[in-house]
């Protein structure tokens, strides 16, 4: 399946990855909006150690640990690749993000909810890698 | 068309039906379970004590999930024996069911000591639904709870009572809480946090009588003579793994039942998964009982891809738990508090709300407790799993936001964007 990969050498830690990931999940699609009023969370990560950077996102995993250690069947492994989050469900028990390698899975400590990458399901490209300015994110195939 | 036959309803058995279903479409699955619930998150009992959940909400896969998948769920009926010879289960309604390959996923039974005035009412152990619903009942007529075990259950149980607006102590015979998986120095933590509540915890002690009344509890005697007055007592001390059904049978127990890398018993076609397996560590070279919701979900997965015939192999079990306690989130992975010299440990903490630890063998991180900023703790669980040799960035691992940025290029390169 498609994933997302960065690529360290050209991104700048601009952060408007996760700017337009917070705001691709709010519920105004309006980023002062989510960020201020609706404290909507990017479910991606950026890190940075001067002059590395790059963003890390849920890697959808072909064997999920976040999946097979959840307690509470929160998340799923589907059919078609993605790894998907059911919000009802979740407890913020925090048993995803002790398991998840990649380090992808937000802890939203206010909500007592996990944030994850669904891979923009409802867009063609993630927004992450669409609003990349220098496209250090691409969205393919490869080993895992 | 194979018949596959599962004793037990739990995650451990939803990880071999899901595997099952993803090779095999044909092939028949029989679940039995002595519970009558629909598959349900059991660590989620005591969010349903606490009155934070519904048994509905507490489903840990959709009321479809055994039509779906094909199986035939007999619920509210125990498995009596097994005739490993004719491949056969006998419930105790009297009803059999017959395999071609068999799971056992009967998990763990509470366990409860010798204590003398067992025979008194409220006292209650708490593993199950049935126990938690219970529990919620009883609260209405008790003040004060003895919570007897201080490790994660005794703790989750303690905490929801106090929830309720009951009086709880907690006795716990170590000298610190979850010593099964933290240090002395996390178990303060976990101690102080039970204490700004108003919980009390005793450790160094334990339960030898249950006093009382015309059946009714009126308090415990410890070991050390002191008395708590209280009107009822849970038994939290731990789980035993649940092996009647395969007492005098051919297959081998130790503690649990004995399980290779692809989950098989020592009779062929009977494999064993989750509490009441015994499989391999993947730390530690021994094998053990993990008692945890992951060990269980990965080995049933294990087991039920070995029964169809294309066995993947079981990685080795890891420890790890996460729990939140007042607000006070931790996780413990792999081995967190080795006495032997051989182990390096690198610590940092900050007054009683962060904690970090990591241990090192031969390089290579094997454990780590992280109490309080525990995101991104996975990357550690990652680090550990896969044998990585940390030692160039050892003391990196303490911060807080440790992350993928801190390991050598090649490393980060292989393991972050698989090239
Ligand atoms: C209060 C509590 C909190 C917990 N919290 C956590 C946590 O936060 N994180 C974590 O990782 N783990 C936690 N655990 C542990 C976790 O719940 C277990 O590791 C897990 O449930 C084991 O699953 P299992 O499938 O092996 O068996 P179990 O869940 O023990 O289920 C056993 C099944 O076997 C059936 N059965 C048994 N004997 C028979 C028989 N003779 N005939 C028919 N059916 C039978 C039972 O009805 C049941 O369906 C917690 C446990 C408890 C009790």
């Amino acid at each position: 399946m498609k994933r997302i990969y960065a690529i360290e050498s050209v991104c700048m830690n601009c952060q408007l990855c996760a700017v337009f990931c917070a705001t691709g999940h709010s519920r105004s699609k309006d980023i002062i909006k989510a960020h201020n009023r609706e404290k909507v969370l990017p479910r991606l990560f950026v890190e940075e150690k001067r002059p590395v950077s790059f963003a890390v996102q849920c890697r959808h995993c072909d064997e999920p640990f976040c999946v097979q250690s959840c307690i509470t069947g929160a998340l799923t492994k589907s059919l078609e690749g993605p790894v998907v989050y059911a919000e009802e469900k979740c407890v913020g028990c925090w048993t995803c993000v002790a398991a998840c390698p990649y380090g992808a899975i937000r802890r939203d400590v206010d909500r007592k909810k996990i944030a994850k990458c669904d891979l923009c399901a409802e867009l063609t490209e993630p927004a992450c890698v669409a609003n990349c300015p220098n496209q250090a994110l691409v969205y393919e195939e490869r080993g895992s | 068309m194979t018949k596959y036959a599962i004793i037990g309803n739990s995650v451990a058995a939803v990880g071999a039906i899901e595997a099952i279903r993803s090779v095999d479409a044909e092939g028949s699955i029989t679940v039995v379970a002595n519970e009558p619930y629909h598959v349900y998150s059991r660590p989620l009992i005591s969010e349903y004590l606490a009155g934070e959940t519904t048994v509905e909400r507490m489903a840990y896969r959709p009321a479809d999930f055994y039509e779906k998948n094909g199986v035939e769920a007999i619920l509210g009926v125990a498995a009596a024996g097994i005739d490993f010879d004719k491949k056969s289960i006998a419930l105790e309604d009297g009803q059999s069911v017959e395999y071609d390959k068999l799971l056992l996923a009967t998990g763990g039974k509470p366990f409860v000591p010798p204590i003398v005035g067992l025979d008194h009412q409220d006292i209650f152990t708490f593993t199950g639904l049935a126990d938690a619903m219970k529990l919620d009942e009883a609260i209405d007529r008790v003040k004060d709870f003895v919570v007897i075990g201080g490790g994660l259950i005794g703790l989750k149980c303690a905490e929801s009572l106090h929830k309720r607006g009951v009086k709880v102590t907690v006795v716990e015979l170590a000298d610190r809480v979850m010593a099964a998986v933290l240090d002395v120095d996390a178990g303060r933590i976990v101690e102080k946090s039970l204490a700004r509540k108003g919980i009390d915890v005793v450790t160094g002690d334990t339960v030898e009588e249950i006093l009382g009344e015309g059946g009714s509890i009126t308090g415990v005697r410890l070991k050390s003579e002191k008395e708590l007055p209280c009107q009822a007592v849970v038994i939290a001390i731990g789980v035993a793994p649940n092996v009647e059904l395969v007492k005098d049978s051919p297959v081998k127990v130790g503690r649990g039942i004995l399980v290779d890398d692809m989950m098989g018993t020592s009779v062929p076609d009977v494999y064993a998964a989750g509490d009441v397996a015994e499989g391999r560590d993947v730390l530690m070279g021994v094998t053990r009982i993990l008692p945890i919701w992951p060990n269980a979900y990965m080995q049933g997965r294990a087991a039920g891809m070995a029964m169809t015939g294309s066995p993947r192999g079981f990685a080795g079990g890891l420890s790890m738990n996460s729990i939140e306690l007042f607000g006070t989130p931790l996780i413990n992975v792999g081995i967190t508090d080795p006495r032997d010299e051989s182990f390096e440990i690198l610590t940092r903490s900050e007054g009683d709300h962060l904690y970090r630890k990591v241990v090192l063998r031969d390089g290579r991180l094997v454990g780590a407790i992280v109490v309080g900023e525990i995101d991104r703790a996975g990357i550690l669980t990652g680090l550990i799993r896969d044998g990585v040799d940390v030692s160039d960035f050892k003391e990196e691992l303490l911060r807080s936001d440790f992350g993928h940025i801190d390991l050598p290029a090649d490393v980060r390169e292989r393991r972050l964007f698989a090239l």
